[in-house]
């Protein structure tokens, strides 16, 4: 998929800017960076473009999030070609934040911009955008930060589960003093005037755009979605991302950012009903997108309100034709917000899927639990410590309820009493530790009643966490 | 083309079975490197392949064919292989009125369409040329993937059709094989998927399915494959023959082994 060389390829014209493959026989798996062009072979020399860089897997040319944390969680950057999908939380703070933090990334590295949006204009959004931190203030604040947190919970041995303290914890960056891929963000202040201006963007804002007469004929997308396409199509072909148009090379990425696709005010109806008319919209739309973008220099953050969409098996369709898609879960709101478990987070962040681009395997993290929070200005993404989410879902070490099990039968069967009786102190003991976790519905009660009978370990499903008796009662 | 999984197959490239429809299936997971296992397989084996890639581009499975040993851009010069670039071909049919009917014109379709000129893209495709030809061994249809097409409008009855047709003209008249791919969505409710799914594993001969571990994400064991062979014409009375292995994916193969035999379990 390497994009830039792969144009050339695909639309078989004289080649785009950056990979004038003059040879025929070029392939497109082509190391980018200045120091793999010269050496192998006399074809000119690949010119690398700000704010990218190569990934240390396969030589595909990747872009910042504007999140060095989530960068460093999605395999090193977004891959040129790709498409982003935020699924966003209850209140869209966090998500609209993440977008935000794209477009400035484009600011800063000087990217093209194309923002979409059908509730807010896109030059409002671009006024909101947070400011980059310099380099030398923010290694300061860094310092700060790092001395303040207190981390006892790491030197803490974990009683119940010794094996997992062997797993990673997650790595806090610093400001790199140097880095042209990643910057950090002051989310309380606005991003300069004059960095805007300097700026190339395009803006489509729906309401805007005057009806037209169609070229094509109604072929089932929303009318929003069909003028989207149009548009990007437009700018794509006209400044020569995708290297057809004879006149114009371009040598610079085009980041388009749309937001709150699928909500109804993009005339779509698929948060409203379940079986709409324009049901198959929203992802005919992302196919096409993904046409578009897979031929040209461009990368693209989408940010949906998929919790509420109606059918789920939308979602599932919606997931498989994009490429990474990140689930953001704020505690706002919920009763998680006055839990002293969660107190140092924001919200939950769940990555639903990354995509394999040009190879069998993909750079998935090891750690699934993983908490965002918006302290000091900076946006950080933590492991949530293990046992206080396994205690939350009800899971025990594999053999632990088993025992439950066997305590609550009537006493004689099985040959584990003596250490049935170890297990009922431990288990007696997790009880009563437990007691803050409200169970939704009480269980039936069986033996003797001093232990109540413990769910089973329930099991990820999608990935998903599935409503489990210990959650404190929200609903899915 | 991952040797292990011939082995667990029982095949090689040149002794492969004709006129089997092979059904890809993952749950949870990515089954895409079985597709690029048959890709490979099959431009090993010497067969024309008419490759429906609707969800990838032309650069991903050639950038992968050429770790597994094939080259896509060779094979498609000299004629070997047909590729339909099913992205590509979406800008063109969207963006541009097409004067012949597209192989993705249901795309520009209020209604649910049909799949008939997509068909006919496979059909003129594999046809066996006249006396001449290069010699291939015999005509393969790979699809990647079927879940695309339902999420796109069309009905799970026209997805049917389609694959009915191939069948009758690649497996039966040309004696070729099919190959294709279709998603899981396991508990979520898609009752076209089902359907679609159910459908084809009664038709198939061959079914590969690809599912993540119960216990969730492992860095050693990727997953769980079960293989299944089935003799849809005759009597059910003969047990199908069935196998369960876990793999592991690497940067140029898949390793396979038994149940609880990781290598890093172990």
């Amino acid at each position: 998929m390497a994009a830039v060389a792969t144009c050339g390829g695909d639309a078989g014209s004289a080649g785009s800017a950056v990979a004038t493959a003059s040879k025929s026989n070029v392939t497109s798996f082509q190391r980018r960076g200045p120091r793999a062009s010269g050496t192998n072979d006399s074809g000119p020399r690949l010119v690398s473009i700000t704010g990218t860089r190569p990934s240390v897997r396969n030589g595909q040319l990747l872009v910042s999030t504007g999140l060095p944390a989530l960068d460093q969680l999605l395999g090193g950057g977004l891959a040129v070609g790709t498409v982003l999908l935020i699924e966003e939380d209850k209140y869209n703070i966090y998500s609209s934040l993440l977008f935000k933090y794209f477009l400035a990334e484009g600011i800063v590295n000087g990217h093209t911009l194309l923002v979409a949006s059908a509730n807010e204009d896109p030059a409002n959004i671009l006024q909101e955008l947070p400011a980059p931190l310099l380099d030398d203030n923010c290694k300061k604040e860094f310092d700060e930060d790092v001395y303040n947190r207190k981390t006892p919970e790491s030197n803490i041995k974990m009683k119940i589960a010794w094996r997992y303290q062997l797993l990673p914890k997650m790595e806090q960056i610093g400001p790199v003093s140097s880095s042209r891929f990643g910057h950090y963000y002051d989310a309380s202040k606005r991003i300069p005037q004059e960095l805007i201006e300097a700026s190339k963007w395009h803006g489509f804002f729906l309401p805007e755009k005057i009806p037209s007469t169609l070229k094509v004929e109604p072929c089932s997308l929303t009318h929003g979605y069909i003028k989207l396409l149009q548009f990007i199509q437009n700018i794509i072909y006209e400044e020569g991302f995708d290297g057809s148009n004879p006149q114009k090379k371009q040598k610079n990425i085009l980041r388009i950012g749309i937001q709150n696709l699928g909500s109804p005010l993009w005339g779509d109806d698929i948060c409203c009903t379940e079986n709409g008319d324009s049901s198959h919209s929203l992802t005919k739309f992302l196919y096409v997108l993904r046409g578009l973008l897979r031929t040209s220099l461009s990368v693209c953050i989408i940010t949906m309100p998929t919790h509420l969409i109606q059918n789920k098996a939308v979602i599932a369709h919606i997931t498989n034709l994009s490429d990474i898609v990140v689930g953001l879960e704020s505690f706002i709101g919920s009763e998680r917000e006055t839990n002293p478990l969660y107190k140092d987070y924001h919200g939950l962040i769940h990555i639903r899927q990354i995509p394999r681009l040009n190879n069998l395997v993909c750079d998935e993290s090891d750690v699934k639990d993983l908490g965002f929070k918006l302290k000091r200005k900076l946006f950080t993404i933590e492991w949530v410590q293990d046992n206080y989410l396994r205690q939350e879902r009800n899971i025990y070490p594999p053999g632990f309820s088993y025992l439950l099990k066997q305590k609550d039968s009537a006493w004689g069967e099985g040959s584990l009493q003596h250490s049935t009786f170890l297990m009922s102190f431990l288990a007696k003991a997790t009880a009563f530790a437990s007691r803050l976790v409200r169970h939704s519905e009480p269980l039936k009660q069986t033996g003797s009643g001093r232990i109540c009978q413990a769910a089973g370990p329930r099991l990820w499903h999608d990935g998903r966490r599935q409503e489990a008796p210990g959650l404190l009662g929200i609903p899915p | 083309m991952f040797p292990e999984l011939n082995n667990l197959l029982n095949t090689t490239p040149d002794r492969a079975e004709q006129g089997k429809l092979t059904l890809l299936c993952d749950a949870k997971t990515d089954g895409s490197f079985l597709v690029h296992h048959f890709l490979s397989f099959y431009l090993k084996a010497n067969c024309k392949v008419c490759f429906v890639a609707l969800i990838q581009s032309f650069s991903h499975y050639n950038i992968v064919g050429q770790k597994l040993g094939v080259n896509l851009t060779m094979a498609r010069e000299r004629g070997q292989l047909v590729f339909l670039e099913g992205l590509k071909s979406a800008v063109d049919v969207f963006f541009q009125p097409q004067e012949k009917p597209h192989p993705l014109q249901f795309l520009r379709e209020a209604n649910a369409g049909n799949l008939k000129p997509l068909f006919e893209f496979v059909r003129e495709a594999l046809k066996p040329v006249g006396s001449g030809e290069a010699g291939w061994t015999y005509p393969v249809l790979l699809v990647d993937d079927l879940s695309v097409l339902l999420s796109l409008g069309l009905g799970a009855v026209a997805v049917l059709d389609f694959i009915h047709y191939c069948r009758a003209t690649v497996c039966w008249e040309l004696k070729g094989n099919v190959v294709v791919l279709v998603h899981d969505s396991g508990d979520v409710e898609d009752e076209e998927n089902d359907i679609l799914l159910n459908g084809l594993s009664h038709q198939s001969h061959l079914i590969l399915r690809a599912e993540g571990l119960a216990t969730g994400f492992c860095r050693d064991v990727h997953g769980q494959l079960r293989i299944l062979w089935r003799r849809p014409s005759q009597s059910t009375s003969q047990r199908d023959q069935s196998l369960t292995y876990q793999y592991k994916i690497q940067d140029r193969s898949v390793s396979f082994f038994a149940k609880g035999m990781s290598p890093a379990v172990l």
